[in-house]
């Protein structure tokens, strides 16, 4: 098999999977506010129209519950559909269709109707956005039966988790950060899928193991090169999806390090770093040779003054201390 | 348009399967043999039958925590909802759904589920992916006058009036939400104006006059078949049970809270015995032909009855399946 691979942006990335898997498979349509405007969806959705039509790409008025509820209903009678919400924060509206309908519906069916449904939320925070515009909501979608969800930090994974998600059976919720939209990556150009529920190690190392999703991987990374001129050797995982999480890829890194950093864009308490967390210690505490650790939000609404964001939001220096201070505390 | 013999009489064994099914499940919900919440659509059979006799088999419906006539009218299978009832694993959801989560894609049942209005945006989706298709089809969401409160009807309507959707909104105005009278939910009783400012053709019917029901509603599959919806139809009607179980049983007073005068006046306007009326005062059927639906019925019932006693409630181990789809 010939792979022919180039750099592309994580945006583009996942607009190639709309293009190719849209051309494959008649059934499947994109609907949600904006996918005509680059002010909402960036490039994801360029030239969708397009080639498409809009009879499968429909921009819709703004009506949440109602447009994820069409998208459930879309997919229970033979469609795929991808329903976008250009920020997740409004995705609140929607928990009805989301998670009393489309996460319940394969298991209260008995099995009788499934739902090929892909919920596209994206995080979109920084720039004085404030609370309402700068959610992560990943934990909340992940503490629901029935749903996958998948959080890409490559335009790689990016792409291959958009195809697989789409090509699921069950409803997946796809969550993006817009800070990763600019970032470039090899990407093939032909079409392919990245299995959900399995990760990758995106740096091996012996001392730590930092896991990581999304955009939290790349500060990992970042970290890590810092933290090895302090002759820490970490080693980044990168979830890509966070339910179910890759359970052994989380356990066999932590058996080797023996120390786990748990780095998410979510808030702290009941999260998905608290789940990690919960998943090492039950399998066996033995295996830590210090404390587990968690960066995350603060349990604080997101602040608009620039000069609050900052101290708000997980960057790599804060993981380099926190590591640091956890080996320091090792001696 | 005049009814034939043959229509009228699939009417009225729609209405009558429907109702002896219903008053089945009375003695078992009262002896706790049924567990799960029941909620009877005994008055309302009207609506089913009419509205699902003007469909196509692969046409769509979406119900609510209502919908055993909406189920059985369309073409589900009486053992499977009596067996679902029961929790039974040979239940139309293998047990895993009881009397509030229905299902038979394969006659177009494509599902009922108990939060208030949360089909309605279902129903759209199938009738944009009908019409996405162009496949002919019309779906139809049934819900009641309680899900008028929700955001997500005015949601749905506007978007479906936008496109053109082929879509038949029918609400079962039976002027109780739970316990609420309607005039205590709603500043007009005149649900089918909610359509009007979308610019949707909209009624109000009499929902306990079959006939009255299937006119409106081949009309209104008429017209979604020719991209003329969506449809938007309100059926005044009236339950004759409370709202979940056999009566409003508060704190076990096995009673209801409505007025026992307005349950009379009902009482008189039931959908069955006005169908009988007509078709006994125009000869299109015989007594004694009419009391051989009823045994037919009744030998269904029976045998519905057995084979849900007869079949195994799921299997414990068996309690993981279904979570997803491999």
């Amino acid at each position: 098999m010939s792979t022919k691979t180039r750099k592309l942006t994580y945006s583009l990335a996942i607009n190639e999977a709309f293009h190719q898997v849209m051309s494959l498979d008649e059934s499947v349509i994109l609907i949600g506010q904006g996918v005509k405007s680059p002010w909402y969806v960036g490039n994801t959705a360029q030239k969708l129209i397009e080639k498409f039509g809009e009879q499968r790409v429909i921009d819709t008025p703004v009506s949440e519950n109602s447009m994820t509820g069409a998208a459930v209903g879309a997919a229970l009678a033979g469609m795929r559909a991808v329903v976008v919400h250009p920020r997740m924060d409004f995705m609140f509206y929607a928990f009805d269709p989301i998670i009393n309908e489309a996460a319940n519906w394969f298991y209260m069916s008995g099995g009788k109707a499934s739902v090929p449904v892909v919920f596209w939320g994206v995080i979109n925070r920084g720039g004085e956005q404030a609370a309402q515009h700068s959610q992560a909501l990943h934990a909340m979608f992940s503490h629901a039966p029935g749903l996958k969800v998948v959080m890409p930090a490559t335009p790689y994974d990016a792409k291959g988790l958009m195809v697989a998600a789409i090509k699921d059976d069950n409803p997946v919720v796809f969550i993006d950060d817009r800070w990763l939209y600019n970032t470039e990556g090899d990407v093939p150009e032909e079409l392919y899928s990245v299995p959900i529920g399995k990760g990758a190690i995106r740096k091996e190392g012996k001392d730590v193991s930092l896991i990581a999703s999304s955009f939290m991987v790349g500060e990992s990374l970042k970290a890590a090169s810092e933290l090895e001129k302090h002759g820490i050797d970490a080693e980044v995982l990168d979830l890509r999806t966070v339910k179910p999480l890759d359970v052994d890829m989380i356990l066999e890194s932590v058996a080797k390090t023996g120390r786990a950093v748990i780095v998410d864009s979510g808030w702290k308490t009941c999260g998905l770093a608290a789940e990690i967390s919960a998943i090492i210690a039950e399998n066996d505490i033995r295996i830590l040779k210090s404390p587990i650790r968690r960066i995350t939000l603060p349990d604080i609404p997101a602040p608009a003054a620039r000069s609050m964001e900052g101290k708000y939001y997980v960057k790599h220096p804060d993981i380099v201390d926190a590591v640091a201070k956890l080996m320091g505390a090792q001696g | 348009m005049t009814y034939s013999k043959g229509q009228l009489v699939d009417f009225y064994t729609k209405m009558v399967r429907i109702r002896l099914c219903e008053e089945s499940f009375v003695e078992p919900i009262l002896s706790r043999e049924i567990r799960c919440p029941v909620h009877l659509c005994t008055g309302q059979e009207a609506v089913a039958a009419g509205v699902c006799s003007a469909l196509e088999n692969d046409d769509y419906i979406f119900g609510n925590h209502r919908s055993h006539g909406h189920y059985l009218a369309k073409g589900g299978q009486m053992r499977e909802l009596v067996a679902e009832v029961f929790c039974r694993e040979t239940g139309c959801s293998r047990g895993r759904g009881g009397s509030m989560h229905l299902i038979d894609p394969s006659v177009g049942m494509m599902g009922s589920a108990p939060i208030v209005a949360g089909t309605i945006a279902l129903a759209v989706g199938a009738a944009l992916a009908a019409k996405i298709r162009n496949d002919g089809r019309v779906a139809v969401s049934f819900f009641g006058d309680g899900a008028t409160g929700e955001g997500v009807l005015c949601e749905s309507l506007n978007f479906a009036a936008l496109k053109k959707l082929p879509i038949v909104f029918v609400c079962e105005n039976n002027l109780y939400s739970t316990h609420l009278p309607i005039d205590e939910i709603r500043v007009s009783r005149k649900i089918y104006e909610l359509g009007i400012p979308f610019g949707e053709l909209s009624h109000r019917i009499d929902g306990n006059d079959v006939v009255e029901v299937h006119r409106a509603a081949r009309k209104a599959v008429d017209l979604c078949r020719n991209g003329k919806g969506p449809v938007f139809l309100e059926c005044l009607t009236y339950r004759m049970h409370g709202h979940v179980g056999p009566d409003d049983n508060i704190q076990g007073a096995h009673a209801d809270i409505r007025p026992a005068k307005e349950i009379e006046k009902w009482r008189k306007k039931d959908p069955i015995k006005k169908l009988e009326r007509y078709i006994l005062k125009n000869k299109v059927a015989s007594r004694k032909e009419l009391a051989e639906i009823h045994v037919e019925a009744e030998k269904e019932v029976l045998d519905a009855y057995s084979f849900a006693r007869n079949s195994s409630f799921p299997r414990e181990e068996e309690l993981s399946l279904y979570v997803h789809k491999n």
